[in-house]
């Protein structure tokens, strides 16, 4: 399986290789999209993560006993679709694919699976329909 | 040969019997049953636009406070109003921005809050606070005045837009290197992408190229309530290059509507934030199209395929007045999703919404079936030359 996931690491953990680990011990692919650490060195990692169902399950696990919090992507840029007007204007802007107009419908689609969270759409979009919500 | 008066097809509306289709609908009726017939049958053509109009604002009237007050600094939620009319009268305009806002001194601004967004914020119920100041008058002694308000508490407020829905407007590109930051939304370097932004042949002007039932006084669906035409709109061009079909092939016709702000809806007056650039409105219009002949039908038929728009670089044609087009398209391979510029094929995208637009054609269409809106004939139609316009400019221009 192939899943975007959010990784929030707290700052007890945050200097341990833990990517390393599902790696190396749970056989799974990591392809790290997004890193930062806060102030409060707290970090948090958003990467597609993909491997055996059974690694995949057995990875998270690992990184929950860690202590790390795990989000599905999907939770993180939210559409709100009763701010959204369906102009469009954020589908030439989105480089993933996630945020598309349907034709002949004419009216917008947000694909969350796709979204790479590079929050390009947060300004992009006039009516600010799209959120960030960390 | 059909004729209609505004009067038989009024008569129609308060009995039920009128055949109200939208300009979409009409373009398939005429294919098949073609105009004579199709004229015959149709009574009125809805049409409708949902997108960023920047000539948009309101006039306010607060009443005045006690002792009374000449306002002459007015705020609502910060965003300044002009207050260089009566005492406690003031204009709001779309794209003001709060004097605390950055712009673009950090490049490029965000402008996540203005005029058009208190608009928005009224007409949805929200309490917007009032913040008033005055030098003080014998009359008028009072020199500040704060309070929250909402829309019920203001005793008048019209919108009123000095220049909505206009008759064609440009496809921004960018052949610079650099992303350019603009109204037509942002544009990404080297014809990264081509932005448009009108509803094609559901848009109240291409549906009436010539303005032979649309002037001043026809009644409108506007921000969600009933408003009207006041007159033509600022900018209004219409001797502007036109194709066989009459339909301009630049921007050329533009409208100056008002209309009763308390029956307004958020839906369809959305304050708006463009990066780089600033704030403005969204507004929703519909102009239903009386069919009292077969030329005003033929009109109304029009489709994406025969409506073309100029495409302009917004990195040096449009800011430095060159008024050179790079070519046109059609609305048809506009809405497609891209189209093909010098070989390189560009994504396109809308910042008006072709959805809402259909819904406002549907919407006006549902009214006028229900009975419950009538047509009005304008007491002029929008002027169809520039003679008897009153603003300058050099002779051949084109207002891009």
């Amino acid at each position: 399986m192939r899943e975007k996931m959010v990784l929030y690491f707290p700052a007890s953990v945050v200097e341990q290789p833990l990517t390393y680990s599902l790696i190396k011990e749970y056989n799974l692919m990591v392809n790290i999209l997004k890193a930062n650490i806060n102030p409060k060195m707290e970090g948090r990692i958003v990467a597609e993560i993909s491997g055996k169902k059974e690694d995949f399950e057995a990875g998270l696990d690992f990184l929950r006993s860690r202590g790390v919090k795990t989000f599905p992507l999907e939770q993180e840029i939210v559409w709100v679709e009763e701010r959204c007007t369906h102009c469009g204007a954020c589908s030439v802007i989105c480089p993933a694919g996630a945020l598309v107009m349907e034709r002949p419908e004419m009216v917008v689609r947000f694909k969350g699976e796709k979204c790479i969270i590079c929050e390009h759409c947060i300004t992009a979009c006039p009516s600010r329909a799209m959120e960030v919500r960390y | 040969m059909t004729k209609k008066t505004y009067e038989e097809i009024n008569e129609k509306i308060r009995s039920g019997a009128a055949v109200v289709v939208t300009a979409e609908e009409v373009i398939s009726l005429v294919k098949e049953r073609g105009i004579e017939e199709t004229a015959a049958y149709v009574d009125v053509v809805t049409t409708g636009t949902f997108g960023p109009m920047c000539s948009s604002g309101a006039f306010f009237n607060f009443g005045h406070p006690k002792p009374r007050m000449r306002m002459s600094k007015v705020y609502l939620n910060g965003v300044e109003a002009y207050a260089g009319i009566a005492a406690v009268d003031a204009y709001l305009g779309a794209t003001q921005l709060p004097e605390t806002d950055p712009a673009n001194k950090s490049f490029p601004g965000h402008f996540n809050y203005g005029g058009g967004h208190v608009l928005e914020d009224l007409v949805a119920g929200k309490e917007v606070f009032l913040d008033a100041y005055s030098y003080g008058t014998d009359c008028y002694p009072r020199k500040s005045y704060q309070k929250a308000i909402k829309l019920e508490d203001i005793p008048y407020a019209v919108l009123y837009n000095p220049r909505n829905a206009y008759q064609n407007y440009n496809v921004g590109v960018n052949l610079s290197d650099r992303t350019l930051y603009t109204y037509m939304g942002i544009l990404k370097p080297n014809l990264g992408n081509a932005n448009y932004s009108t509803a094609g042949q559901l848009s109240p002007l291409f549906n009436d190229p010539y303005y032979r039932t649309i002037g001043m006084g026809t009644k409108i669906f506007l921000g969600g309530g009933v408003g009207y035409v006041s007159w033509f709109g600022t900018q209004h061009a219409p001797e502007a290059p036109r194709g066989e079909n009459g339909v301009p092939l630049s921007p050329a016709g533009t409208l100056a509507v008002i209309g009763d702000l308390k029956q307004m809806s958020p839906k369809w007056l959305r304050g708006i934030s463009f990066l780089g650039y600033g704030v403005s409105l969204m507004v929703g219009l519909g102009i239903p199209i009386p069919i009292l002949d077969e030329e005003i039908l033929k009109y109304t038929a029009v489709s994406d395929e025969e409506i073309f728009a100029p495409i302009v670089d917004y990195s040096q044609s449009y800011p430095q007045g060159l008024g050179e087009v790079l070519g046109r398209v059609s609305y048809a391979q506009l809405k497609s999703g891209q189209i093909t510029l010098g070989g390189k094929v560009i994504p396109t995208a809308s910042l008006s919404s072709y959805a809402g637009a259909r819904q406002i054609a549907t919407i006006l269409k549902e009214w006028i079936q229900k009975g419950e809106f009538f047509l009005t004939k304008p007491a002029f139609t929008l002027p169809r030359s520039n003679e008897g316009i009153d603003y300058k400019r050099s002779v051949g221009e084109e207002i891009l």
